[in-house]
């Protein structure tokens, strides 16, 4: 397998509707050790205006990695997951994600820069609440390490 | 709601906080199971050697997740970090723990935030996060170019 550039500027279609519960807002808040109240009390989120438990800055990644993996399991990219390095991430928030959200993500291959056998594969992820707001859009960039037993 | 930060109070290079985390090969399996992340390279030694790693090494995306708590801490709302990013520089190796609990804390990250730049146009403070690996006397940046932008 190996890398194609013929996908860049390929959208792929969104993955399915991801609900935002109370519960995993705070599981992972947990997890990544962000103790703010907003993550764990509904007052306490309400108090600074709210409509209820908002999630942490880096939680939308839960749901643009359900649709960037169209892009991994993408055969016409040529992607081999197990050779995979995550380079850069950035999360550009519009507006918070909030329990009771159900969010749609939809990914663009944005650019796949070829370097040697290996390659940096740029996707963008836009994340929208059912109404349509926009959430966020999430940068993700993955270093594909050159497979050396391809060379001989 | 009163303003936590006052504009006239705040000044480039700035340090407005450092915070210590510890990892555990347990806090990588909750990381796994809060963010569907369930990538081997976080949990099983064999396949991240058969990859090519010394070892289990953390997510990134735990990196990143935990290193910004500081941030909105100090914003006193989540959801005033309007953008982030970073790059993976290095990994975080997390052994399993000699004896005892897997709970025990294998590895030590430090994390400093600085105050990169103020846009009172736009009422954003850029907070310039500096992330290391701590072991013994050693420390190693694990992330670079690791911005968020508040908005006060």
């Amino acid at each position: 397998m190996s890398i194609s550039t013929a996908r860049q500027g390929h959208t792929y279609p969104p993955a399915p509707p991801y609900q935002v519960s109370r519960e995993t807002i705070r599981e992972f808040a947990v997890a990544v050790k962000a103790d703010h109240p907003a993550h764990q009390d509904p007052q306490a989120a309400r108090e600074l205006g709210h409509r209820d438990l908002i999630a942490p800055p880096t939680f939308a990644v839960v749901a643009a990695q359900r649709a960037e993996a169209a892009v991994v399991n993408d055969p016409e990219a040529g992607i081999d997951f197990s050779r995979v390095v995550h380079a850069e991430e950035r999360f550009t928030h519009h507006s918070p994600i909030t329990a009771g959200d159900t969010l749609s993500a939809q990914t663009t291959l944005e650019r796949i820069r070829v370097m040697g056998s290996g390659a940096m594969v740029t996707t963008r992820t836009e994340i929208t609440a059912e109404d349509g707001a926009a959430r966020a859009t999430v940068t993700s960039s993955l270093l594909v390490r050159a497979d050396e037993s391809e060379e001989k | 709601m009163t303003q936590p930060h006052r504009w006239d109070e705040l000044e480039k290079g700035q340090i407005i906080g450092t915070r210590r985390i510890e990892l555990s090969r347990a806090d990588l399996i909750r990381y796994a199971a809060a963010s569907g992340d369930h990538n081997p390279i976080h949990w099983n030694e064999r396949f991240a050697r058969e990859v090519g790693l010394d070892g289990v090494i953390a997510h990134g995306m735990l990196t990143m997740g935990a290193a910004v708590g500081l941030v909105t801490d100090w914003a006193g709302d989540p959801a005033a970090v309007v953008d982030y990013q970073t790059r993976f520089t290095s990994p975080v190796p997390v052994p399993d723990a000699a004896s005892g609990s897997p709970q025990a804390p294998t590895a030590l990250l430090e994390i400093t935030g600085t105050i990169g730049k103020l846009d009172p146009d736009a009422s954003t403070v850029r907070i310039d996060l500096k992330v290391e690996l701590l072991a013994g006397e050693e420390r190693t940046r694990v992330m670079a170019k690791s911005q968020a932008l508040v908005q006060l």
